[in-house]
C-alpha cells in the first residue's frame, strides 16, 4: 500500500498511472483475447470468402434483411396502436376494464414469444373452417402475417406497460395544476401529461424496438424467410458456419447503430432536463 | 371437455406426463443457468466499475455482443459453432471429440445473455452504494475482499434484486428457444403432442398457461425474497 | 534449412499420428438418426427409437461386429453433428445427393424408394408436372432432396420448408399448403393414418439422378473411408444372408431396396 504515502513533490502524478496493476493486466489480457477472437473471425470470413456462395446466398440474405425490417416496423407501429386501449385500461379505475387490460398484458409478458407464435400459427390452422367462413383465412394462411399479428400483440403489451408506467410517473401536481388552470381532462392529457410521459418513456421504447429486432428471428421457425430464416436456409444447404457469423455481424451492427442513434435522439430531446 | 382431460392424462394415452417432464426440464435448465449467469454478470459488473479503462472496455465489448445478438442466433452459434470448435480442440488435446449437447449449449447461450443484462443491473446497484461505505470499511481496517463480502455485497443484493427478478422471468421464457435445438423442454414436448394429436390450439394454450403458472409462482417467491432483503430498511 | 527440416519431420509425424488415429480399429460406432420420419425412423410411446433405419443400423453393426449406440438428432443439425464428431454414421434415410457429397461421404445405398406428391382430397391439382403445380405452395422438409426438387424443377411453385415432416403435415391438413413432396413410402404410410385422412396421393415423381441420387446411404465423415467401406460391405452381406429381407418384411410388402 505504497500509494497512501505522503505525496512526494518529485514524483509526477503521471508516473503512478503507468504501474501495472492486476486490473490493468487482466484488462489487457481480455482485450487481447477479444482482439484475437475478432481477428480470427475476420480471417475466417476473408479466407473463406467464396464468390460462388456470395452470388448464391447474397441476394437471399439481402431480401431477408428487408423482410426483417418490414416485420419489425409493422409490428412496432401496429403494437403502438393496440397499446393505446390497453394503456387506457391499465390506468382505468374500473376493476373490470383494468382487470382485462392487466390480464392481456400479463399473458403476453408472462409467456414466451415462441409459444405465442406457435399458438397463433398452428392454432389458427386448426380453425381453418371458421376462419374461412369469417374471411380471415387469407390473413392467417400466411406465416408472415401470423408473425406480424403475434409480434404486434406481444409488443403492444410491453409498450402499454412502458407508457402506463411513464404516465403514472408524472407527478400528481401536474394534474392538479392543469385542473386549477381550468383545462379539460383531454387537453391536460395531450398537452401536459403525455409530452412529459413520452420523454420518460423514450429510453424503454428504444429498448423495446431492439428487443423486437432480436425477437423477430423467431419468425424463421414458422417458415418466414427473414434474415434468420434465410441464414438457416443457407446453412442447411452449405453447412458453412460463416453464414451464421455474417448474420451475427449484421444483427450486431443494426442493433448497435440503432442504439447509438436512439441515445443521440434522447440526449437531444432531454437537454432541457439535464442538471 | 372429457376428451381434453383425456389428452392431458398421465400414462401412455395422455400427454400429461410428457408435459410435466417438459416443465421439469424447463425449470432445471433455468435454475442451472442462474448461478452461472449471476457469477459472470457480477464479474462483468466489477470490471465495468473498475477505474481501469482497458478492463472497462473489455467488459463493454462483452455486453455489446451478447445484448445485440438475437437469442436464437446466439443459441445456434453456440450449438453448431461451439460444437465444432470444442470438438476440434478436444480431439487435438485428448484424441476424442467433446460433445456439446443441446442442454449444455442452451445453458451456455442463456448464461451469456443473462449475464450481459445482469451486469447492467449489478452496475447500477454498484452506483447506488456511496463511496462512504468503502471509506468506512477501509477505516475499520477491512481488506478489499472482506469489504466486498461483508459491506458491499449485502447492499448490492438488495439494490439489484428488482432488476434480477425481472431477468429471471425473462430467462424462464427464453428457455423455450432451446426447444428449437432439440432439448425436450415444455415447448418441445408440446410440439410433439401437437404433431400426434393435431390439437394445436389446445396444447399450445396449455403450454402458455404452464409458463404463466411458472412465472406467477416465481413472482410470489421473489416477492418473499425481496421482503427478506428489505428487512433492514424498516419500512414494512 | 535445419529448421525447415525439423518442421517437415514434425508435420510428417503429426500426419502419421493423425492418419493412425483415423485408421483405428472400429470397436464402437455411434449412429445418428432422426426419429421423426415414420416408418423409417420414429420414437415410440416409450421414447425408444424404432423403425426400418434403426433395425438396419442394428443389423449392420452386428454384421460388422462392432458395438453400436444409436442417438437421436434433429434433421437440420444432422450433418453438422456428424462433422463435429457427435456420431460416426448417419442412418436416417439420408439420400446420397451430389450436394451432400461435397461435405460428407456415403456408403452404397441401403434402400431406394421414389418420391411422391400429396395434396388435400379436394385439390384441383391433376398431376405432378411443373405445369400442374404452377402457382401452388408446396411443402417439404428442410434440406432434403425433396425441397431441392421443388426448388430446382418446380420453378413455378412456391416452396415452404419445415424442420420436420410433422410440421408440413400439419400445414397440409389445415390448408396452408396446396401440396407436399416427400418419400412415397413415408407419405403413403401417413395417408393410412387418421391424421392423413385429409389428403391423397397425387402421383409419383420420377427421380432425377442429379437431385435424388441413387438412394439412401449411410453417411460418414470424408476421412473415415474405412468405415464407409465397412458399411458398404455389411449392406451387401445382409442383402445376401437374408437379414435385410427379414427386416424389409417387418415394415413393407415390397422390396424397398429398389432397382
Amino acid at each position: 500500500m505504497t500509494y497512501i504515502d505522503a505525496p512526494s513533490t518529485e514524483r509526477p502524478p503521471a508516473a503512478k498511472r503507468r504501474t501495472w496493476t492486476s486490473a490493468r493486466i487482466t484488462g489487457l489480457l481480455l482485450m487481447m483475447l477479444w482482439a484475437a477472437l475478432g481477428l480470427s473471425i475476420v480471417y475466417m470470413l476473408v479466407s473463406g470468402y467464396d464468390p460462388e456462395k456470395v452470388t448464391k446466398y447474397g441476394p437471399r440474405i439481402l431480401s431477408g434483411i428487408w423482410v426483417t425490417v418490414k416485420l419489425v416496423a409493422m409490428s412496432i407501429v401496429l403494437g403502438a396502436l393496440i397499446s393505446i386501449p390497453v394503456v387506457i385500461g391499465r390506468l382505468s379505475h374500473n376493476p373490470i376494464i383494468g382487470g382485462i387490460a392487466f390480464g392481456y398484458s400479463y399473458f403476453f409478458r408472462g409467456t414466451p414469444l415462441l409459444a405465442q407464435t406457435f399458438l397463433v400459427y398452428y392454432g389458427a390452422g386448426q380453425f381453418t373452417d371458421v376462419l374461412k367462413a369469417a374471411g380471415l383465412w387469407v390473413f392467417f394462411r400466411d406465416a408472415y402475417f401470423c408473425a406480424i399479428f403475434t409480434f404486434s400483440l406481444n409488443t403492444a403489451a410491453y409498450q402499454a406497460e412502458i407508457l402506463a408506467g411513464a404516465i403514472r410517473a408524472v407527478p400528481s401536481g401536474q394534474w392538479q395544476a392543469a385542473d386549477a388552470l381550468g383545462l379539460r381532462p383531454f387537453t391536460t392529457m395531450f398537452k401536459v401529461i403525455l409530452p412529459q410521459a413520452l420523454i420518460t418513456a423514450l429510453r424503454p421504447y428504444g429498448n423495446e424496438v431492439i428487443l423486437m429486432i432480436k425477437g423477430s428471428a423467431i419468425a424463421s421457425i414458422i417458415t418466414v424467410l427473414d434474415l434468420m430464416g434465410q441464414t438457416r436456409y443457407a446453412f442447411s444447404k452449405s453447412y458453412d458456419l460463416q453464414i451464421y457469423i455474417w448474420a451475427a455481424v449484421i444483427y450486431l451492427i443494426t442493433v448497435e447503430v440503432l442504439r447509438r442513434l436512439w441515445e443521440m435522439m434522447e440526449r437531444r430531446l432531454t437537454r432541457h432536463l439535464r442538471r | 371437455m372429457a376428451n381434453y382431460m383425456e389428452l392431458l392424462a398421465f400414462g401412455d394415452s395422455g400427454w400429461g406426463d410428457e408435459l410435466a417432464h417438459g416443465v421439469l426440464v424447463t425449470v432445471t435448465l433455468a435454475l442451472a443457468t442462474l448461478p452461472l449467469g449471476l457469477l459472470i454478470g457480477f464479474l462483468i459488473a466489477v470490471a465495468k466499475n473498475s477505474s481501469e479503462p482497458l478492463l472497462r472496455n473489455a467488459a463493454h465489448v462483452y455486453t455489446t455482443i451478447f445484448r445485440g445478438l438475437p437469442e436464437l442466433l446466439t443459441l445456434f452459434l453456440i450449438y453448431y459453432g461451439g460444437q465444432m470448435a470444442m470438438s476440434a480442440l478436444w480431439r487435438l488435446l485428448f484424441g476424442h471429440p467433446f460433445e456439446v449437447n443441446s442442454y449444455l449449449a442452451g445453458m451456455i447461450a442463456l448464461a451469456l445473455m443473462f449475464s450481459s443484462y445482469a451486469s447492467e443491473v449489478f452496475l447500477s446497484a454498484f452506483k447506488g452504494i456511496t463511496v462512504g461505505q468503502y471509506e468506512g470499511a477501509y477505516a475499520l481496517g477491512l481488506s478489499r475482499f472482506r469489504t466486498m463480502l461483508l459491506i458491499i455485497l449485502p447492499q448490492l443484493v438488495r439494490l439489484a434484486l428488482p432488476g434480477l427478478s425481472n431477468l429471471w422471468l425473462i430467462l424462464l421464457k427464453d428457455t423455450s428457444l432451446v426447444s428449437v435445438i432439440g432439448l425436450t423442454d415444455l415447448l418441445r414436448n408440446t410440439n410433439i403432442a401437437v404433431g400426434v394429436t393435431k390439437q394445436a390450439f389446445f396444447f399450445f394454450f396449455v403450454a402458455c398457461s404452464l409458463y404463466l403458472v411458472m412465472s406467477i409462482i416465481s413472482s410470489v417467491g421473489l416477492r418473499r425474497v425481496s421482503a427478506w432483503a428489505e428487512r433492514g430498511q424498516g419500512r414494512h | 534449412m535445419k529448421f525447415a527440416k525439423t518442421l517437415v519431420t514434425a508435420a510428417a509425424l503429426l500426419a502419421l499420428s493423425l492418419g493412425g488415429a483415423s485408421a483405428k480399429e472400429w470397436k464402437k460406432v455411434v449412429i445418428g438418426t432422426e426419429g421423426a420420419y415414420p416408418p423409417f425412423n420414429y420414437v415410440d410411446t416409450d421414447g425408444k427409437l424404432k423403425g426400418f433405419d434403426v433395425d438396419i443400423a442394428l443389423a449392420l453393426c452386428e454384421e460388422m461386429k462392432v458395438e453400436c449406440e444409436i442417438v437421436a438428432q434433429d434433421w437440420d443439425g444432422m450433418i453438422p453433428a456428424l462433422l463435429a464428431g457427435k456420431f460416426d454414421g448417419i442412418i436416417a434415410s439420408m439420400s446420397i445427393t451430389p450436394e451432400r457429397k461435397k461435405v460428407i461421404d456415403f456408403s452404397e445405398k441401403y434402400y431406394n424408394t421414389p418420391p411422391a406428391i400429396v395434396a388435400p382430397k379436394d385439390t384441383d391439382i391433376k398431376g405432378v408436372t411443373p405445369e400442374d403445380l404452377a402457382g401452388k405452395t408446396v411443402g417439404a422438409q428442410v434440406s432434403t432432396m425433396h425441397a431441392d426438387y421443388v426448388e430446382k424443377k418446380l420453378t413455378e411453385s412456391e416452396l415452404k420448408t419445415y424442420p420436420t415432416a410433422d410440421e408440413y403435415k400439419l400445414d397440409l391438413a389445415n390448408g396452408r399448403l396446396d401440396a407436399a413432396n416427400d418419400d412415397s413410402v413415408v407419405l403413403s404410410e401417413w395417408l393410412k393414418t387418421e391424421a392423413g385422412a385429409c389428403c391423397k396421393l397425387v402421383g409419383m415423381v420420377t427421380p432425377v439422378l442429379e437431385i435424388h441420387g441413387p438412394g439412401a446411404g449411410v453417411g460418414v465423415r470424408k476421412e473415415d473411408t474405412d468405415l464407409r467401406d465397412m458399411f458398404s460391405a455389411a449392406i451387401k452381406a445382409i442383402r445376401a444372408n437374408g437379414k435385410y429381407q427379414e427386416i424389409n418384411k417387418k415394415y413393407f410388402d415390397f422390396d424397398v431396396y429398389g432397382g
